[in-house]
């Protein structure tokens, strides 16, 4: 790590050469231990956190157990308390994100770029990319003003009408559902889906591409047959990223799911997730037990988290020595 | 590039010293939002008045007995007053007791939004607590319906809302309707947040009148000042003669009357479902929640000001707004207990 | 690719990758629609309301007009000068650790973690925060705020950082320390002064990402009406009060939320074209 160059290097001032380069190396140690400690700062807010969340959620790790994860009550008055429903809700909302949210942030990524003329691509890009700064109030807002009402007058009809017989599309439909916590979320991602899909796309080499045209392709094949699987992992990083986002979105979510504690089937129903249930009623919460149950939430929401960048990190580990783009 | 961060700098330095220069004492309250219109009314009539600052946010009444406990506000306010375990436990948080200081009288409505329905709707005690118990679904229900005679009701299903953040306000509502249902009571209970068997949750009275202005078919409750600003329709409950009564100040003021000359000595009392016969059944005082003891005193002269200000000036300014002045034997009683904080 | 030479297969394949390209076309499209709307529905409903009024006065009480969101505007700005002082000096010579000094298992393990925290819901940032420094004073105060976003900022600021540092030629580097300097002395006067736009655009992107988030503050800058004195008391900032605000049945004060809601993103927006226009002019890292 420290700098064996330097010390070689002294052909600098003769006087007293040898304090001099001694206090080089020791200017240059001095340093790494300060960016060090720097960076380890983050390891330790991130221990401090796991720390603060594991004991003040004692009284409910100790009545509830494991059950905890499988209780579907929500009863402040009985201080029954059970993570399923908006385990579910999060799951689900996130999940539906992600399927809006990927192909159609995949296409747009592959459009800017295998097609676009770099001009274009470039700008549309940097307008793409500040979706990623609205803040998720603004979203809210979105979702309160427009995204409820259209799947309340347009979007949950039209589903029950062809695909009522579903369970997953069976009414009532009041607006505030799954389905438009979901709709929501997946503009939400789409950026990152968007910015780092190009990023890694526009990374793979030219030969590859050519290599596919050369052998009589049409531009759609060398796209998706060679180099869409050449950058798979980098694009599936940018999918864990957005998923990460999309699993701890508060705000946006609360004011459009429609906040019912309950396990439905139908996307077209309300429903409820670990961050809107915290938001809701974190600062109201008066018994202890009731406190620490939702810091109990926040730690398993912690938890899927560090699980999912679990995966995508051994994901992107494993499949980049393949050969693809990191 | 140096230039801008010279002038980041410079900027930062602006700010801190902006920051250091008008450092002034500062009152911090939190708590119930059903009063919150006449509660920011009364601290910037106040505060311009005196000079000081009473900064209050309307973040629930759980939120402001949470957040007095833990010392995080100065002071605290609520539409359901604290039970004893709260009170134990402020007690055992910040060593010193707490007193409830009632404010005014409010309303709880239900409000509703059905196409076609102008008309002020009747709701039986039974009415009210069957649908939000789930039992009664449509608004064609002979309960409603009978009510209601001559109504044009439609076949459509009800769609309840509810609060989903904890509150005062669910609190009143809850504990009338504990006493309109021995069913609720049993099921449900009372509580600022409970386990609500059917409806959507809007969070705050701000988000139930958003979601019930939004939703056809809908019924929520909110309190009276708030279905007024929006004007949406509400309906008359039925109180305890059998009567169906509008909430107005008149109506909460006859529920008050008979609770003035029982008025327990710490305040705390429900005037839910109050006898007479033009009483409004769902209505309640709403408290601010005091430290029996504070360590600054200059905080502490400063609210037992304001608190003798609202017992006098404050009580003019409620009507405009519709909330019922206290009645005049609980101001008085009030007024001697200032006296005890230290 | 195909054994089948023939002339309508291969009619068929053309045509079929014509629609598929055009398909990604609508899909980009789409998704530069939805930021145009976005934009237009701010501005077509708080436009209006962004007046002088609204960055010059204080809140008025329910009922009334003419209120501003002064006190919310400097709020903000205040808060994001805490979370800076937090978030970039952890970010920024973490970055250069993580560029400079690492090896292969302290890098692994500090992006994992950056990445960890990253991914941390805003939320339980604010619990966190809240447990730690609201519990401790005993009242909801700027500083807790600050700190709660500073924590957001430093993954944004770290990650960045290091891969602007990364990719700084590394003959610069050699040339310096053929001249003789040592490391340290390399890294703060050749590679951080070549690097420095891309730092600052991380900075300005991750101060960006943070200057919109409300569920860490409700718990800890809590919200004023009132100017906030000092760096102890609860302030005031943009998102929470449009939060507050487009939850409410008021129609001033929905139009205030957008129009909030309206200068927020305008904020946001400029500094990211500053950012980009920064960047741009640099001579630092091919993208």
């Amino acid at each position: 790590m420290a700098t064996a160059t330097t010390a070689g290097m002294s052909a600098g001032p003769k006087p007293s050469s040898r304090s001099f380069s001694a206090r080089l190396i020791q200017g240059d140690q001095v340093a790494h231990v300060v960016t060090f400690l720097f960076a380890a700062s983050v390891l330790l807010i991130v221990t401090l956190l796991l720390m603060i969340l594991w004991t003040h959620s004692a009284l409910p790790r100790a009545k509830f157990g494991l059950s905890f994860f499988t209780g579907r009550t929500w009863d402040p008055v009985a201080e029954d308390f059970g993570a399923a429903p908006f385990v579910y809700g999060t799951l689900v909302t996130s999940a539906l994100a992600l399927i809006l949210g990927v192909p159609l942030g995949l296409g747009a990524a592959i459009f800017l770029a295998e097609l676009a003329p770099p001009k274009i691509s470039d700008s549309l890009t940097f307008v793409i990319e500040l979706l990623a700064a609205v803040p998720s109030v603004i979203y809210g807002l979105l979702g309160i003003f427009v995204v409820v009402p259209f799947v309340r007058s347009v979007l949950g009809p039209v589903l029950i009408h062809t695909l009522g017989w579903m369970p997953l599309f069976k009414g009532p439909c009041y607006g505030v559902s799954f389905l438009a916590a979901g709709l929501v979320l997946a503009i939400m991602i789409l950026p990152f889906i968007v910015s780092v899909s190009r990023e890694v796309l526009l990374a793979v080499p030219t030969d590859q591409r050519e290599a596919a045209l050369a052998l009589g392709s049409t531009r759609w094949e060398s796209t998706w047959k060679v180099v869409v699987p050449y950058a798979l992992t980098g694009i599936m990083g940018s999918v864990f990223l957005a998923l990460a986002r999309a699993l701890g979105e508060t705000m946006a979510v609360t004011m459009v799911v429609g906040n019912v504690t309950d396990i439905k089937a139908s996307l077209l129903a309300p429903g409820y997730s670990i961050a809107a249930v915290i938001a809701n009623e974190f600062t109201e919460a008066t018994s202890d037990m009731y406190l620490q149950a939702l810091i109990e939430l926040g730690l398993v929401l912690f938890l899927v988290t560090f699980i999912l960048n679990g995966l995508a990190r051994l994901l992107i580990l494993f499949t980049s020595r393949r050969g693809g783009t990191a | 590039m140096r230039n801008l961060a010279r002038a980041v700098f410079a900027v930062a330095v602006v700010l801190a010293l902006a920051g250091a220069v008008t450092a002034q004492g500062q009152l911090n309250g939190a708590g119930a939002s059903f009063p919150f219109p006449i509660y920011s009314k009364w601290f910037d009539v106040y505060s311009k008045a005196k000079g000081v600052q009473i900064n209050y946010q309307s973040v629930g009444s759980g939120a402001g007995i949470r957040q007095v406990t833990a010392g995080t506000v100065d002071f605290g306010a609520s539409d359901g007053p604290m039970n004893d375990d709260q009170i134990a436990q402020f007690k055992k948080d910040r060593g010193t007791d707490i007193y409830h200081f009632p404010t005014v009288l409010g309303a709880v409505v239900l409000t509703y939004n059905i196409a076609g329905v102008t008309a002020d709707l009747n709701f039986t005690q039974a009415a009210i607590a069957g649908i939000y118990l789930g039992k009664i679904t449509k608004w064609n229900d002979p309960e409603i319906a009978n009510a209601n005679k001559g109504v044009k009701l439609p076949a459509d299903d009800i769609v309840v809302v509810h609060r989903s953040d904890g509150s005062g306000t669910s609190y009143i509502f809850t504990d009338f309707l504990s006493k309109a249902s021995a069913d609720w009571k049993a099921k449900v209970g009372v509580n600022a947040s409970v386990n609500w068997p059917v409806g959507l949750g809007g969070k705050g009275n701000e988000g139930v009148s958003g979601l019930v202005k939004q939703t056809p078919d809908s019924i929520g409750y909110v309190e009276l000042i708030y279905a007024l600003q929006n004007k949406m329709p509400f309906g008359n409950v039925q109180n305890s003669s059998g009567a169906f009564v509008k909430a107005s100040l008149e109506s909460t003021t006859a529920a008050a009357a008979g609770a003035a000359k029982d008025m327990p000595a710490d305040f705390r009392v429900s005037i839910t479902n109050a006898p007479g016969k033009t009483a409004y059944p769902i209505c309640s005082f709403t408290w601010l929640l005091i430290p029996a003891k504070f360590s600054d005193t200059g905080k502490r002269d400063t609210l037992m000001g304001f608190l003798n200000w609202m017992l006098g000036d404050g009580q003019k300014m409620t009507q405009e707004l519709f909330y019922a002045p206290l009645p005049k034997e609980v101001v008085q009683k009030e007024l001697k207990a200032i006296g005890n904080i230290q | 690719m195909s054994g089948w030479a023939g002339r309508a297969h291969r009619q068929f394949r053309q045509a079929l990758s014509n629609l598929m390209l055009s398909v990604t076309a609508l899909c980009a499209l789409l998704v530069v629609g939805v930021l145009f709307f976005i934009l237009g529905y701010l501005m077509w409903n708080g436009g209006s309301s962004v007046d002088l009024n609204f960055f010059t006065k204080l809140p008025t009480p329910v009922g009334e007009t003419g209120g501003g969101m002064a006190n919310a505007i400097v709020g903000s700005l205040k808060l994001l000068f805490l979370a800076s002082v937090v978030g970039i000096p952890i970010g920024v010579i973490g970055g250069i650790y993580m560029a400079e000094f690492s090896g292969k298992l302290s890098a692994f393990i500090v992006q994992y973690t950056a990445d960890l925290l990253n991914g941390v819901p805003s939320i339980v940032i604010g619990i966190f925060a809240y447990t730690l420094i609201v519990l401790r004073m005993k009242h909801f105060s700027a500083i807790a705020g600050g700190f709660a976003l500073g924590i957001m900022m430093i993954p944004i600021t770290l990650r960045s950082t290091e891969e602007f540092l990364r990719s700084v030629p590394g003959s610069l580097r050699e040339g310096a320390m053929a001249l003789g300097a040592s490391k340290w002395k390399t890294i703060v006067t050749v590679i951080v002064p070549a690097a420095y736009r891309g730092i600052l655009t991380a900075i300005l992107l991750s101060m960006a990402r943070v200057a919109g988030e409300t569920a860490p503050l409700l718990f800890t800058a809590f919200n004023n009406r009132y100017w906030s004195p000092g760096w102890n008391q609860p302030i005031a900032s943009l998102p929470v009060v449009v939060y507050t605000y487009a939850i409410s049945p008021y129609d001033d004060w929905h139009r205030q939320a957008w129009a909030a809601g309206l200068v927020l993103l305008g904020m946001v927006l400029l500094t990211n074209i500053i950012a980009r226009g920064v960047l741009s002019r640099g001579t630092s890292a091919p993208r």
